[in-house]
């Protein structure tokens, strides 16, 4: 299997080795840190109802929007004092896992 | 009434039994591809070596209409015969039976054997064909499950156990065979899932196949629950016949010695391996230049291929060898490797089969990713059982081996009884390249031209520490040997190591890091 493949560089501790990637490697996930004014959906769902507009001051803890999934119904909270910048989804839509739902923004 | 008519009505209710779920069942489990539970057996073991048991036994459910239900064999055929004439414990699920679903009489079938398996220290093979629990038999069914998986854990370690997955192995069924120690595969034939693709799709929106859930290829590929892959069911039992040819029947003996054989004639250690321990090469290539006939039996080939395990022999006698792939990944470690490689160390210290070790790596994989996926943890397994191993250990350092990785390969330090370097072997914290740049920081950033400071460096080091003579001087490596000169040297390591007897602190049992 692997003398098919094209050698590709590896660098380990400034080394750079010739070497084949494994479909794993080549697959991974590139670490990015989070975003706290991104809310994304953490399991594929329907939004049931969305009780923000854009623009509107909204405090921590407040309801955003249900999410239903697995017949259950998750609120998505404000996780600080802020405001909606934009919100990505609609009433009844489905949505996938790590979609997208409200930009938001934390107030000065 | 004579005797005579006794023994008739004896073969007349075999035959009906020994028919199984009928001709129609029987027709469709050809046209899935499939083997019956009855041919799989016989195609596995010496001819006529096949003895059956518990033929006649049969359920005693009585709910949901299952009173009036005759199951022949109950869904599972059990047995004793011999592989190259020596004598294996058997069980095959039976899945012409009412979809060889598990009920109380199943596993008390293959309980039994089991028990026989452990008692008469021989080997144990399981064929597992089943839809899962027989949900009318209620929690009788689980419990036959935890029997199963209590034996499971009792043998292990004390007979070899080998799990052969033909059809499907879902739910808690999966976990025998994660208990045991080789899972066979077959494409299209395999599949092993805790959670179908059905319930996935209903919880979680996520549409798969059973084949990308849970086939051969994904359990040999990116799982690594299963140990051996292979196109056919015939090619399977091969597989299984080699590896049986290879493994002592119990803990308290060795493998069978074969005939010695010297390797075939190829390209010669030297012309394989390159200089530069930045550019590749196959190790399976080093590998087959010093084993009987070339003979190399991997397992686990498709999973983490940046490190290969597997069984060849020396002089006729099984050596389980573990080595650096720096065709891919450049050799590295990370989670899958290690636990790969930790595995199988702990097989063959359990059953009295020396460990070569051949090293060539770079270190651990650098990533959040393996961070995160519990490098730390994994990567401490392969010390572990290196630490505790207490069969035969040989290292034969090819070329790189820095840092931690040359901790982990078996270095003197956790206690290899032989370790031998190759003149190219650099044992080091780490490569020149990233040494130079911390050792000579100052230098290199107060140089008028920082980048030939920093290959001046880098040379320098390399001649002063990219070397085996260093770790020589330590008595850390026992021996820098040629390359031409190293199966030799693992054969008289291992013969020197015949009778090798070690002590360890009296303990109930350690606590890997699993």
């Amino acid at each position: 299997m692997a003398e098919e493949k094209e050698l590709k560089n590896l660098i380990i501790q400034g080394a750079v080795y010739k070497t084949t990637f494994t479909k794993k490697f080549e697959n991974r996930v590139n670490y990015e840190t989070p975003n706290e004014n991104m809310l994304y959906s953490f399991i594929p769902g329907t939004i049931i109802d969305i009780y923000v507009k854009t623009r509107e001051k909204v405090k921590e803890g407040e309801t955003l929007l249900l999410l239903e999934a697995m017949k259950m119904q998750n609120q998505v909270r404000m996780p600080f004092d802020g405001e909606i910048v934009k919100i990505h989804v609609k009433k009844d839509e489905v949505i996938p896992n790590r979609h997208l739902m409200i930009e938001i923004k934390k107030s000065k | 009434m004579s005797l005579r008519s006794n023994v008739l009505d004896l073969r007349k209710r075999k035959k009906e039994v020994q028919k199984g779920g009928g001709d129609k069942a029987i027709e469709k489990q050809a046209k899935m591809g499939k083997l019956t539970a009855r041919e799989r057996i016989l195609a596995l073991l010496d001819k006529n070596s096949f003895h059956e048991y518990d033929l006649f036994v049969s359920h005693a459910a009585k709910d949901f209409g299952m009173e009036g239900k005759t199951l022949h064999g109950d869904g599972v055929i059990i047995g004793t015969g011999t592989i190259y004439n020596k004598p294996v414990c058997i069980f095959a699920q039976d899945f012409t039976v009412a979809g060889g679903s598990l009920g109380l009489m199943h596993a008390r079938k293959i309980t039994k054997i089991m028990d026989h398996a452990l008692k008469m220290r021989v080997p144990l093979i399981g064929i597992n064909d089943s839809g899962g629990a027989r949900i009318q038999e209620g929690v009788n069914s689980l419990a036959g499950y935890g029997e199963i998986f209590f034996r499971n854990t009792l043998a292990s370690g004390v007979i070899p156990q080998i799990s052969v997955i033909l059809g499907p192995c879902a739910g808690g069924a999966v976990y025998s065979p994660a208990l045991t120690d080789f899972v066979f595969v077959v494409e299209n034939i395999s599949k092993m899932f805790i959670t179908g693709p059905s319930v996935i799709k209903s919880v979680l929106g996520e549409e798969i196949s059973m084949e990308e859930l849970g086939g051969a290829k994904v359990h040999s590929e990116v799982t690594g629950n299963a140990h051996f892959y292979a196109k056919t069911e015939l090619e399977c039992f091969d597989q299984i016949k080699s590896l049986i040819s290879y493994i002592p029947r119990n803990n308290s003996k060795k493998a069978l010695a074969h005939e010695p054989k010297a390797p075939l004639k190829g390209p010669s250690a030297e012309d394989i391996v390159p200089v530069d321990p930045r550019i590749p090469y196959d190790m399976r290539d080093i590998l087959k230049s010093i084993t009987d006939g070339s003979e190399f039996l991997e397992v686990m080939e498709d999973f983490a291929p940046n490190i290969i395990i597997g069984f060849g022999r020396m002089e006729g006698e099984t050596v389980g060898f573990v080595a650096n792939q720096p065709m891919v990944l450049a050799g590295v470690l990370d989670c899958d490797s290690s636990d790969k490689a930790a595995r199988f160390i702990r097989y063959c210290d359990a059953f009295n089969i020396p460990i070569v070790t051949m090293e060539d790596l770079p270190g651990y994989l650098p990533g959040a990713d393996q961070e995160h996926a519990g490098v730390i943890r994994h990567g401490a397994k392969i010390l572990y059982a290196y630490s505790e191993a207490t069969v035969a250990k040989i290292t034969v350092i090819l070329r790189k081996a820095y840092g931690g990785g040359y901790i982990a390969m078996n270095s003197r330090h956790l206690r290899a009884d032989f370790v031998f370097a190759w003149p190219t072997a650099e044992i080091a914290v780490m490569g020149p390249e990233g040494a130079a740049n911390i050792v000579f920081r100052k230098e290199i950033a107060e140089a008028e031209n920082p980048e030939e400071m920093r290959q001046q460096k880098i040379q320098e080091y390399k001649e002063k520490f990219a070397n085996p003579y260093v770790a020589a001087a330590q008595g850390y490596i026992d021996e820098v040997i040629e390359p031409s000169q190293t199966r030799a040297r693992i054969l008289h390591a291992l013969q020197v190591s015949e009778n090798k007897s070690v002590f360890l602190p009296n303990k109930k049992h350690g606590i890997p890091p699993f």
